[in-house]
């Protein structure tokens, strides 16, 4: 008998294939990366080639979920779009209730719950997409300002925190290994940011226009930066990489 | 027993309530702010009970976020707001109606021009220049008939709102001393005076 056609079916060994065939359709998209730094967390997405007469502002990969909130997400994009807009209208919902913005986590905690119940119910596939999600705790005990806070989501249901993450694409093994090797506490934005291009470069074709690069700052404030400002780092980086090559002669050797 | 009125005006729109939150013969508070913001560039000047002029408008502000969020930052036109709080109320109407009677002013930014819509609270609109909800119509709609004319300054129709709000000062048998003035236009919504501070508490 065929374990992997009905979702609500486990396999005799405990899986359940549908959920891991979900994660394989999360592998084939793009890849989204997200790092923590001390005040400030950034997300960058590949932007994989377009179609020659295709409007390139209609792809939208980072988008906000609420004022405070911003979600990057890996796997099939229309997916995507009904689970943001669930999540849209829980936040709002949640404002309505509360009269205060809800928290990351809050979010977080909605999208991983409402992956899981696809993963139980007849007739319906799990969402084929991880998410990361983006933005501010409140500040606490006396403290000024709030934490940034970097928040991951799978098909299995799943939500967790984390100081740098990767989703998506078929190298997200080696990068994950590339930002644990390379990450930092407490990085200022700017190193924050290098460290996001970096990785992404590992992948992607060099150049701005293959990548899209967000800062998320205090409050939540979204602000994507722009191509020039992207090659400039871009152009930084390689150019560090080539005196890396020449002045040693093992490879590949980033700084810091 | 509420006041509220809007004036329109070359480039904004005016709106002014009373401040008081009574019932009965009850004074509850005298610094309510009645006019909530919906948007960036728009409010909502409500009259009604308490209740359901804080649950309408809410609603219809959340909403609008929701909107706004949901499509990459576009903002509804005055026009289109008011449609959809007037829609709101049309379908409450005939299962739990709110008994609130709106005065929505808006600013669009695309096309530089601001409005002002009347609904009142069995859903009946209409695009005015200027309006008056409540016991007020009776003492300031024949100054707004008289006084309102195409092209208006800001400072000429704040002081068309001054001279109704000095009329029911002196006429209207209920005492509002308390009313809170509120501009709209490219600026955005802001308060141009209160009689008493809302955050006050």
């Amino acid at each position: 008998m065929s374990y992997d056609r009905a979702i609500t079916v486990f396999s005799p060994d405990g899986h359940l294939f549908q959920v891991e065939y979900a994660l394989e359709a999360v592998r084939r998209g793009s890849t989204a990366i997200g790092v923590r730094g001390a005040d400030c967390v950034v997300l960058a997405v590949e932007r994989r080639a377009l179609a020659k007469l295709q409007d390139s502002r209609t792809i939208r990969k980072i988008v906000s979920v609420d004022e405070r909130s911003v979600l990057a997400f890996a796997g099939l994009t229309a997916d995507a779009r009904v689970l943001i807009n669930k999540t849209r209208v829980e936040a709002q919902s949640y404002r309505l209730s509360c009269e205060d913005a809800p928290s990351v986590e809050y979010l977080a905690r909605y999208i991983a719950r409402t992956q899981q119940k696809y993963t139980q119910r007849g007739g319906v596939r799990p969402f084929g997409i991880a998410t990361l999600l983006a933005g501010f705790s409140e500040p606490e005990n006396g403290e000024e300002k709030g934490k940034p806070v970097l928040y991951q989501t799978d098909p299995a249901g799943t939500h967790s925190s984390w100081k740098a993450q990767v989703i998506g694409g078929r190298n997200a093994k080696s990068l994950r290994e590339f930002l644990e090797k390379n990450y930092q506490d407490d990085m200022s934005e700017e190193l924050a940011i290098k460290l996001s291009i970096q990785a992404l470069l590992e992948v992607v074709d060099s150049g701005a226009k293959n990548m899209e690069i967000c800062v998320v700052r205090e409050g939540g404030v979204k602000s994507i930066m722009a191509e020039e400002e992207v090659d400039t780092i871009v152009k930084e980086i390689e150019s560090e990489i080539e005196e890396g090559k020449k002045s040693t002669t093992t490879e590949g050797d980033d700084e810091e | 027993m509420d006041t509220v009125f809007g004036v329109e005006y070359d480039g904004g729109v005016i709106l002014a309530a009373d401040q008081a939150n009574a019932r009965s013969i009850l004074i509850y508070q005298s610094n309510l702010d009645k006019i909530t913001h919906l948007s960036s560039h728009s409010a909502m000047g409500v009259s009604g009970p308490n209740a359901d002029l804080v649950n309408f408008t809410e609603y219809i502000a959340k909403n609008l976020a929701l909107y706004e969020l949901s499509n990459d930052g576009l903002k509804l036109s005055t026009h289109a707001q008011a449609h959809f709080a007037r829609g709101e109320l049309a379908t409450a109407l005939r299962k739990g109606p709110y008994q609130v009677n709106v005065l929505l002013g808006g600013y669009d930014i695309s096309s530089s021009k601001a409005s002002l819509y009347t609904i009142d609270y069995l859903a009946a609109m209409t695009k005015v220049h200027y309006g008056c909800q409540g016991y007020a119509s009776n003492f300031c709609l024949s100054i707004m008939d008289r006084d309102w004319k195409e092209g208006l300054t800001k400072d000429q129709a704040i002081a068309i709102v001054e001279k109704c709000i000095k009329e029911l000062q002196v006429r209207f048998l209920i005492s509002q001393p308390n009313f809170i003035i509120k501009c709209i236009d490219k600026e955005g919504v802001n308060v141009i005076k209160y009689g008493a501070d809302p955050a006050d508490n």
